[in-house]
């Protein structure tokens, strides 16, 4: 594939906001999972700390989406 | 309202299929993105419903119920029962002279039904060879996670009365 060093920083930036969102969901996916066990078992105090952050941790995967959307207009725009 | 895609007057499909090769890295990753993305959308509506069914749930009201008389069962003896419905099979044991303990009879690990093992002095589970505490209900040993639901007891006019559960799941 031939490509361009701007077309290379944008592919790099976007790798890097990848791996940072999967990370945020492999913790998501534990705070889930821990959450609705502790519900089960009876316990509810973990359900509303649980449902805030799994809202941030959402809000951080979308501005990380953002930013791959803007990288990829502004790369491909030349 | 469209979030997941910028403001374009270039049709989707020339988007999502360019005719750069270079590019195709980019559509690649976008749309892999936008897959992380709704999956994190998707475990945060799943934690704001687990809040909502907490947010909803009311304490349950139990029935006052008459379980046997204090001289019914000898010493070492059981009883099964219901409570608090019929659906709801519990043990009552006799550990001593006056010393009584109900559990709810179904296995914390997968419902099965557990006995009094009385050489051991301890509940068990036959399937899976789950034991518990006849004290207390807690774990002794095998798959169960959690203790046993104890059924409050109550003495009263030469009965023993359940008057709540406690430590039952939801």
């Amino acid at each position: 594939m031939n490509t361009s060093p701007p077309q290379k920083r944008g592919l790099t930036a976007i790798d890097g906001a990848m791996a940072l969102i999967v990370v945020l969901l492999m913790v998501q996916i534990w705070l889930l999972s821990a959450t609705l066990e502790s519900y089960l078992a009876g316990y509810r105090d973990a359900a509303a700390p649980g449902a805030i952050i799994s809202f941030i941790l959402f809000a951080a995967c979308y501005a990380l989406y953002r930013f791959i959307d803007r990288v990829d207009s502004e790369v491909r725009k030349g | 309202m469209n979030w997941f895609r910028k403001r374009s007057s270039t049709p989707l499909w020339r988007d999502e299929f360019s005719v750069y090769t270079a590019d195709e890295s980019y559509v690649t990753r976008r749309q892999f993105s936008k897959f992380l993305t709704l999956t994190s959308f998707g475990m945060m509506v799943g934690n704001l419903w687990i809040l909502a069914k907490s947010l909803l749930h009311r304490e349950a009201v139990y029935p006052r119920t008459a379980v046997a008389g204090l001289e019914e069962i000898p010493v070492g003896g059981v009883k099964i029962f219901n409570y608090p419905t019929s659906n709801d099979p519990c043990i009552l044991v006799r550990i001593g002279a006056d010393n009584y303990s109900a559990y709810s009879q179904k296995c914390t690990h997968l419902s099965c039904a557990v006995y009094y093992e009385r050489e051991q002095n301890r509940l068990e589970c036959p399937c899976h060879q789950g034991y518990f505490s006849i004290a207390d209900g807690s774990v002794l040993q095998g798959p169960p996670q959690r203790p046993l639901p104890r059924v409050a007891l109550e003495k009263q006019n030469g009965q023993l009365v359940a008057i709540r559960m406690e430590g039952e799941s939801v």
